[in-house]
């Protein structure tokens, strides 16, 4: 469904806290989407800038995940590579409303860019 | 363009949108994207990252890598992953298009636009051409057959290995440091080398005729054959390469000749647009070539009437070039260069000029028995050469001093004996040696970096050398500096490198015994509350300590704790291995490693039903399957339960394997069943989850054949009973068990594995082997908790076996009839609508 410039991917309950789910995008790179234990939402792109683990496999913790391969620590809240480790992956602008969970269109959609 | 989301398949136009040009800034188009080109370009983002819009054109088909790192990959030592410089996120994170496997043919400067081979144009307001250098052909007949090859990338190394694959007869045409680092390395590889070198020094442009002899020699000890002053005259072959005939008629057969006998810098595409062109691409001391507009740098170029084909100087080029274009015009004066042959074991150096001549002194050191030899050339009182060769480990100072011109007329006398006798400290302190180089001196050669840029980095933080390695780079790629990066550290941090208190983690002030003592004393049963009574730092910890508290929660409390899923790595919460393209892999269990008609058609149906790409035994004796996607997992299960079997757990801090050897039944040696025992073994322990992962092997006699004295638990039968050994890894450290005890009967065999693998949950750390538990405890301590305390032990067993009644559910059958299925399923998919 489309709602203007915001894509409604499902609802709130569909991630259970201190989980993650993916959202594939046709031609673009799968999006993670996650839920903190404290009830945030945040999305990133599924691809840690190490050495491109699915982020969305990784434990949780606060508002950082930490790569299922080689346990970097990425903040969800920037997608910025924590400690000593130097990287960036992007994030898709989220929003909850009416217990839908919201991403923005054109984040996804420029995911296919080539 | 309209979007939908569904949760169907998904289907539709692969479309394409491109990035609009960010028109505003300069174009800066890199021809090559080799070390010139790429570090070029991370200099200049290092100092303005918006000034340029950057495109690079490569002619590989490759990310940026690091060429000198080739030896190592044809030797064996990295793979092509390990010496990747920038993979595609760096270029991706740093806007820059990248266009690989598609050279650059033709610049035209008067619309300044360049061409691609494919016949894409771009066009440029800055050129940066970086083309580096071509291997030089001596010109000889059947040099164009298939077989000869040259070493300058990694298709080159590829073809060697290759080559290798096939064993054989190999030529190297040069004895110079490419020749000889792939001499070397086709020699590991199994080939019969030969070195054809036409002077009669190896290496004679950087070594003298003493260490020149003392390399040959070394070289032949390790089988290859050196033949000096040997003269092509042709490369024979029918269709094919088949042996090398010297112009004297010696005729040395081969199915492969390298040819490395120099490097030309690569200047057609610069010639034909008619820039200035002498040796190289004629450039000033800001990198600029004829044409204000068009830079170069690198092996290419030449500047000051120097041409040069190692890696040092291109950081200097490409440092002023960065300046050049960012406006500070600092300006490249030239460089001075040394060599390390990078072959293991022999360790050559050279630098600056030793030809000798009016007003040099030689001083000189041998020291035959150890196969040392050193020389350094002074000049009115300074260093102006240095060859070195057997022990190099002053190589940086000699250089340091030379290239800093210092007077060494004081220091004259002590100067061949190295830096800790001439600096007058007397004691061979390598911190010392370290501590008294200057800050611009170099720490590691591969990438550029000074003594004082990995201070800087330490000073920024980087307390270990892992953080120096990421930090800036120094000792990241061959590892030769290693040692001096971690002087480093220890001068500059003293005692705080990479030491403090053994915390659990970051998260708390307590150690793992004192968590599981408290857990234990308090009746503690959740995460959260253990967090809140041992005033956690963080709101929900972290990746290191919530797993070990779900675990120490489970091992205190079986049957009333329930598994936290969202503490368990990956694996565990997926029951199945994660790859490192983020599928997975499936083990089933096959008791004791027996299987039979029905699993191994199970299996089979998987593989194809699923298209596995690979299937593997495992060391542990199970079958493992490969690339199946995190959706499918369920549906593999399913079927895999349909044939009877249930998890193989390779993927738990829990009992793998019990590996077995045929034994009595089968086997002439055999004294006991030991199949029989193993599989007993395994139905008794599979499904506890442990401090980390627990093999466990049955051998039928001392044969040993099931490798039973490496495993965290082995039994060894012999003819009056059982041994049973604890605490073997074959891992990283190898360890051999230490002996347990010897007893008479299966069921004691049996009843002492449970009570061991119980004290082994109960009071190793979180992620603790049993090997460096054992050599943490003592085996006197499990010996007298297992073997000569009874009732202790019994207990142990007991507790073990209880505990088991809650584990010993097949986490795949729970996960076939859909429990977790939001673990399995994408939340949805986002694809087009169909466009007509």
């Amino acid at each position: 469904m489309m709602t203007g410039d915001w894509l409604d991917i499902g609802s709130v309950d569909q991630i259970t806290p201190g989980n993650a789910r993916t959202l594939p995008v046709l031609g673009g790179e799968e999006i993670a989407i996650f839920r903190t234990t404290s009830g945030d939402f945040h999305a990133l792109v599924n691809r840690c800038p190490h050495k491109h683990g699915p982020l969305s496999q990784g434990i949780v913790n606060g508002g950082v995940v930490t790569c299922p391969l080689h346990n970097w620590n990425i903040s969800l809240k920037t997608g910025e590579a924590l400690g000593e480790d130097k990287g960036c992956v992007p994030v898709i602008p989220l929003k909850v409303d009416a217990g839908r969970i919201f991403l923005l269109r054109d984040a996804v959609i420029g995911k296919r860019a080539a | 363009m309209e979007f939908q989301i569904g949760t169907e398949p998904m289907a539709g136009s692969e479309e394409t949108i491109f990035v609009p040009a960010d028109e505003a800034r300069e174009h800066l188009v890199v021809i090559g994207n080799g070390m010139a080109g790429c570090r070029a370009v991370e200099e200049l983002l290092a100092r303005d990252a918006g000034r340029y819009r950057v495109t690079i054109f490569g002619a590989e088909p490759h990310v940026n890598y690091n060429r000198i790192m080739l030896s190592p990959v044809l030797a064996g030592e990295k793979t092509f992953q390990d010496i990747i410089i920038n993979d595609r996120a760096w270029y991706d994170d740093n806007r820059i298009d990248l266009i690989v496997a598609d050279p650059v043919v033709a610049i035209d400067r008067s619309a300044r636009t360049v061409t691609s081979q494919s016949g894409r144009t771009v066009a440029y307001d800055k050129l940066l051409i970086a083309t580096g250098s071509d291997p030089f052909i001596i010109p000889v007949p059947g040099k164009d057959l298939p077989g000869v090859i040259s070493f300058r990338d990694m298709k080159d190394v590829d073809a060697m290995l290759d080559a290798a694959n096939r064993g054989g007869d190999a030529v190297v045409i040069g004895g110079g440091l490419l020749g000889l680092e792939a001499a070397h390395g086709l020699t590991l590889r199994g080939m019969k080398v030969t070195v054809l070198h036409i002077m009669p020094t190896l290496m004679e442009r950087q070594l003298d005729e003493a260490a020149g002899w003392l390399l040959k020699s070394a070289l032949e000890a390790r089988g290859q054959t050196i033949l000096t002053g040997a003269d092509t005259a042709e490369i024979c072959g029918d269709g094919k390469v088949e042996g090398v005939r010297l112009k004297d008629g010696t005729l040395i057969p081969a199915s492969l000749v390298v040819m490395a006998v120099g490097i030309r810098p690569c200047i057609a595409l610069a010639r034909a647009a008619g820039l200035e062109i002498g040796r190289g691409i004629k450039v000033d001391d800001h990198m600029v070539t004829s044409d204000p507009d068009v830079l170069a740098v690198g092996e290419c170029v030449e500047h000051d009437g120097n041409v040069y084909g190692l890696v040092a100087p291109l950081w200097d080029m490409c440092r002023s070039l960065a300046d050049g274009l960012t406006d500070r015009h600092t300006g490249y004066k030239g460089s001075v260069t040394s060599t390390k042959l990078k072959v293991a074991g022999l360790d050559v150096f050279s630098a600056g000029d030793f030809s000798g001549g009016e007003g040099c002194e030689d001083i000189v050191l041998r020291d035959a028995s150890r196969g040392v030899y050193k020389r350094v050339v002074v000049k009115e009182d300074r260093v102006i050469g240095a060859v070195l060769y057997g022990d190099t480990a002053d190589g940086g100072w000699y250089f340091d001093l030379l290239k800093r011109g210092e007077d060494v007329a004081d220091i004259r006398d002590l100067l061949i004996f190295g830096q800790a006798f001439a600096s007058g400290g007397g004691a061979l302190d390598p911190k010392a040696a370290v501590a008294a180089l200057s800050d611009d001196a170099e720490i590691c050669g591969c990438n550029g970096v000074s003594k004082g840029q990995v201070v800087a980095c330490i000073n920024a933080g980087a307390c270990s050398l892992d953080a120096v390695r990421a930090g800036c780079k120094a000792s990241a790629s061959c590892g030769s500096c290693t040692g001096l990066v971690e002087n480093i550290l220890a001068l500059t941090l003293g005692e705080d490198v990479q030491s403090g208190p053994k915390t659990m983690c970051k998260c708390t002030s307590f150690g793992h015994d004192d968590v599981r003592r408290e857990i234990v004393a308090q009746g503690m049963t959740s995460i959260p509350e253990v967090m809140q009574k041992l005033h956690w730092s963080t709101p929900d910890g972290c990746s290191s300590c919530r797993p070990a508290l779900n675990y120490y929660l489970l091992c205190a409390l079986p049957g009333v704790y329930v598994d936290d899923q969202q503490s368990r790595f990956v694996n565990e919460r997926m029951h199945a291995n994660i790859q490192k393209d983020g599928t997975y892999s499936v083990v089933p269990r096959m008791w004791g490693g027996l299987t039979n008609p029905r699993e191994l058609r199970a299996i089979a149906d998987v593989v194809e039903k699923f298209n596995a790409p690979m299937v593997k035994v495992t060391g542990g004796q199970r079958l493992d399957i490969f690339g199946i996607k995190k959706e499918d997992l369920p549906a593999v299960w399913a079927d895999l339960n349909a044939a009877g079997m249930v998890s193989g757990h390779a993927y738990g801090k829990s009992l793998r394997t019990v590996k077995t050897c045929v034994g009595s039944e089968w086997c002439r040696f055999g004294t006991q069943d030991s199949t029989g025992l193993g599989v007993k073994a395994e139905r008794m322990t599979w499904g506890s989850w442990m401090p980390h992962k627990f093999k466990i092997a049955v051998s039928g006699c001392p044969r040993n054949c099931a490798e039973a004295t490496i495993k965290d638990f082995g039994i060894v039968c012999v003819d009056s009973g059982y041994e049973l050994h604890v605490g073997g890894n074959g891992g990283i450290h190898v360890r051999v068990t230490d002996l347990l005890c010897k007893v008479s009967t299966e069921q004691e065999a049996l009843d002492y594995c449970a009570a061991f693998t119980q004290l082994y949950r109960e009071e190793a750390r979180y992620l603790e082997r049993t090997a460096p538990w054992i050599e943490r405890v003592g085996v006197d301590y499990v010996k007298a908790r297992i073997v000569e305390d009874d009732a202790g032990r019994e207990a142990l067993r007991a507790r073990f076996l209880f505990s088991q009644q809650f584990m010993q559910d097949d986490p795949w059958a729970e996960r076939a009839a859909g429990q977790h299925a939001e673990l399995h399923q994408h939340i949805a998919q986002v694809r087009p609508l169909e466009t007509v």
